[in-house]
């Protein structure tokens, strides 16, 4: 995407809309490894050091009436709880640690992403893929840990016609590892996509006549892109849950 | 050439999004009319809610992935 030819002539985009997602070693040079500190790094460390500080700052003077950062913190405990107890059941409540610390990874990570000239890892599906894709494996483990071969009846719906079933298993099996990669690119897509349309709309800025429309276009735009950022990493979450439901409970 | 057909092919998939559109706000238009009629259940239903909303955005998202494979890939 870098290597695009930018539109450096007038009136045109001076940026391209993507370049806000290059990764770049923060220490100079070029060359990325496997061990470079790269500003993705940088900014999933900050989305850790922002969840500790939430959690564990935030919840160390605890108080009966609660300060601003501790009554934040309670509520999403207190909403992931619910979230984990109502959609993937009682029995579940003891993955409520991994839920709650992708919940709160990905929130924090998109709205570190919203601020200006900050970098949004979530954006990326090297990283979201990762999450997914541990999901996944945690949700089949579990699954056949907990049921065995009996996990595999998640497949075989028995409610359906007898005929019917073996076309349905077709169809199970593709939706069961097709899971990840809507899983993650949702979240991906949406956050990159709102990103690029806010600095779709900054580079029309630079032409007078449309200066006024694309600065209130932006307003909303970021506006929109904080409930997305919200929403998608609920949707992350509770889709987690209804996987881990399936795996718990895989009878239809 | 064929990268040109490429992008054209990056763009009918597009159209994926819209008719994802069209599903997300099937489901929300419904959710809604349902939870004006009965309010008090409606708090109860917003899990269902996301969950569907996700799983119809989920066809979106595919051509979504076919336009990028299009774009990046071929």
């Amino acid at each position: 995407m870098a290597s695009e030819a930018h539109g450096a002539e007038e009136g045109g985009l001076v940026f391209h809309p993507m370049d806000q997602f290059i990764i770049k070693p923060l220490f100079g040079g070029d060359h990325i490894g496997l061990f470079t500190i790269t500003n993705a790094t940088l900014w999933m460390a900050l989305a850790v050091v922002a969840v500790v500080a939430l959690m564990v700052v935030g919840t160390r003077r605890r108080a009966i009436v609660p300060s601003r950062g501790q009554s934040i913190g309670e509520l999403a405990y207190g909403f992931i709880y619910k979230m984990v107890e109502d959609v993937a059941g009682k029995d579940a409540v003891k993955f409520f640690p991994y839920i709650m610390t992708l919940f709160l990874f990905i929130v924090m990570a998109n709205f570190l992403g919203l601020i200006p000239m900050s970098f949004t890892t979530t954006s990326h599906f090297a990283v979201t893929v990762v999450l997914a894709l541990l999901v996944f494996v945690t949700v089949t483990v579990v699954g056949f840990v907990k049921n065995g071969a009996g996990f595999l009846g998640l497949f075989w719906v028995s409610s359906a016609p007898l005929p019917l079933r073996p076309i349905l298993a077709i169809i199970e099996v593709i939706s069961y590892f097709v899971r990840p990669v809507s899983h993650s690119i949702r979240l991906a897509g949406n956050v990159m996509a709102g990103h690029a349309v806010i600095k779709v709309f900054a580079g029309f800025a630079a032409i007078a006549v449309v200066s006024p429309v694309s600065v209130v276009a932006i307003t909303a735009m970021y506006g929109l892109e904080v409930l997305v950022a919200f929403i998608q990493a609920y949707v992350f979450t509770i889709l987690t849950c209804v996987y881990l439901k399936d795996a718990l409970h895989p009878s239809h | 050439m064929e990268g040109q057909l490429a992008h054209i092919g990056a763009g009918l998939a597009a159209i994926g999004s819209g008719a994802a559109a069209i599903g997300v706000g099937n489901v929300a238009g419904n959710f809604l009319a349902g939870a004006l009629r009965n309010p008090s259940a409606a708090a109860s239903q917003t899990a269902t809610l996301f969950i569907g909303i996700a799983f119809a955005e989920a066809l979106g998202i595919f051509s979504f992935l076919v336009a990028l494979l299009l774009m990046f890939a071929v």
